[in-house]
């Protein structure tokens, strides 16, 4: 019973990676950015509302209303602004500008908001749990968390499959010159992924910083485990994402079930297996 | 067909010289294609036909020169922008979206379309398959099935000049065939089209002007009727136009 607990564990803590995890998906598949600051944007999201939030009579909870469309629109501004400067140049500018953002912003946090840990409080919500049996216990702040990933991913689904904008960026992800030639405006298009992914890496840290707490460097680890879910689901795949995050989550808990210490060894065993045998991760088909 | 009544130019291009890095892929071409003209740019491979196209929908950027269309310089404008004002490129290799169907091919080519007489209904008239292939993904068709998808999802933004780079690349004859017999019919609409072709016969055949090009410049220019096969040979290789001694140097380069 206690390895179905730990399963059931890792599926929850499968559905924040997979939230995490889009938003860096997103920006690769479309605009072909490895966003090394993605993590550290999460951050931001916790610091934010930490910040902001007291001053508007809102219940923590709710800090998403505030700072998911804050971090849209700062998305669209960031990549028309310094990420498309650095793709006009090469993608490996782009590269080390993210490095370079990452940094930055580990810094600036560190200065303004010190190095003590800090968490978003969200009163009893997070204490709350149901019982399935004698064993398995789930909190239902991570049930919700995992509910809110499924809800983005099927949302990017249908935004990306359903809608003309949608099929816009499918285009423009595929044949960036040939969509000019259609009529695409691309930069708007990479604005508006962009956009995307920053308010799903908002809920993403905001998730984060309600589950446990943070450091001006947390972004650095979460960054990792997002990469993995990515890869092991297939880059590009909007379900994979969630499958890749399921995946990993599993093995980290099965991995602790054994022993403690092989929580993150576990996973990163399964990672490095996927890439030994499918290196386009479990349902990365497409290929470009 | 080169009868047709004939105004002012619509596409005009007037000096253009563009580089590849170091090299002068095109240097001062004059061009002018007046509305429902079917002009036709000749040329070996490496001539500089594409990069002439890319240029004036934008791809590239000329060195110096202008694209005017209907009398409005376009030289500086983006290529979604000159799509709106009505230049629609095919591009070589047909460029379709590969993950998207044929209808969202399609509709993507419909995502700034001027008014005008082309939509869905008269594409699928145009290729008449289309309709039942509409949810097919576009990588799986043949390569004339692409080329026809290609000429329609350029045809949905109603563009006023349609320009078609190298349509008969890499198919068999006979697609290629059926493929050109569909031009008339947009022609007879009003399309001005401007066109790359290797294929010499296949160009005087349909065009009312022929352009040779040969590394970059303008070595021939006039009706199919006007110039003779040995006129277009001399254009197109640039051999014949030397004097024949072994020692003289080549002015094309």
């Amino acid at each position: 019973m206690e390895w179905a607990n730990a399963i059931v564990q890792g599926i929850v803590t499968g559905g924040f990676y997979a939230l995490f995890a889009c938003g860096l998906s997103l920006m690769f598949g479309v605009m072909g950015i490895i966003n090394l600051a993605h993590g550290d944007l999460a951050i931001i999201a916790a610091y934010v509302a930490i910040a902001l939030i007291p001053s508007t009579h809102l219940p923590m909870v709710w800090a998403f209303v505030v700072v998911v469309p804050i971090f849209a629109v700062g998305g669209y501004v960031v990549q028309r602004t310094l990420l498309q400067a650095s793709l006009d140049r090469s993608p490996f500018t782009t590269l080390l500008v993210a490095f370079g953002m990452s940094v930055i912003i580990e810094n600036v946090l560190l200065e303004v908001f010190s190095a003590n840990g800090q968490s978003i409080t969200i009163g009893t919500l997070i204490t709350k749990s149901f019982s399935l049996n004698s064993t398995i216990t789930i909190s239902y702040f991570s049930v919700i968390v995992l509910a809110v990933a499924i809800m983005v991913l099927g949302g990017i689904q249908l935004f990306l499959s359903r809608t003309a904008t949608g099929r816009l960026v499918r285009a423009v992800a595929d044949d960036r010159e040939a969509a000019q030639l259609v009529g695409a405006n691309y930069r708007h298009v990479f604005g508006i992924a962009a956009a995307i992914a920053f308010a799903t890496v908002a809920l993403a840290g905001l998730s984060y910083g309600m589950l446990t707490e943070f450091v001006p460097t947390s972004g650095v680890t979460t960054l990792l485990f997002a990469f993995e879910s990515v890869v092991i689901g297939g880059i590009g795949n909007v379900w994979g994402t969630l499958v890749g995050g399921v995946v990993l989550g599993v093995a980290q808990q099965i991995g602790a079930q054994i022993n403690p210490a092989y929580q993150i060894l576990a996973g990163n065993l399964v990672f490095l297996a996927v890439l030994a045998v499918r290196p386009r991760g479990l349902f990365g088909m497409r290929t470009a | 067909m080169s009868e047709k009544a004939v105004s002012a130019a619509l596409l005009e291009v007037r000096g253009l010289t563009v580089y590849h890095g170091q090299l002068r892929a095109l240097d001062n071409i004059d061009l002018a294609v007046a509305t429902g003209e079917t002009y036709a740019i000749i040329g070996a491979n490496g001539a500089g036909k594409s990069t002439l196209l890319r240029t004036i929908v934008g791809l590239h950027e000329p060195k110096s020169g202008h694209v005017v269309l209907d009398g409005r310089d376009i030289t500086r404008e983006a290529p979604d922008r000159r799509l709106a004002a009505g230049v629609a490129l095919v591009p070589e290799g047909r460029r379709l979206f590969p993950s998207l169907t044929v209808e969202e091919n399609l509709l993507v080519g419909m995502h700034k379309a001027r008014p005008g007489t082309f939509d869905m209904k008269r594409v699928s008239e145009l290729f008449p398959w289309i309709p039942d292939r509409r949810k097919q993904r576009a990588s799986q068709l043949s390569g004339g099935e692409q080329q026809a998808v290609a000429i329609c999802r350029a045809l949905l933004a109603n563009p006023r000049v349609l320009l078609l780079d190298e349509l008969s690349l890499g198919l068999a004859p006979i697609v290629v065939r059926r493929i050109y017999e569909v031009l008339p019919a947009l022609v007879a609409e009003g399309l001005t089209i401007l066109l790359v072709e290797q294929d010499v016969a296949q160009a005087r055949q349909i065009a009312s002007q022929v352009h040779c090009l040969l590394e970059g410049r303008t070595s021939l220019t006039g009706r199919p009727d006007e110039v003779t096969a040995e006129q277009i040979e001399e254009a197109y290789f640039g051999v014949g136009a030397l004097p024949v001694s072994a020692s003289a140097a080549d002015p094309g380069g």
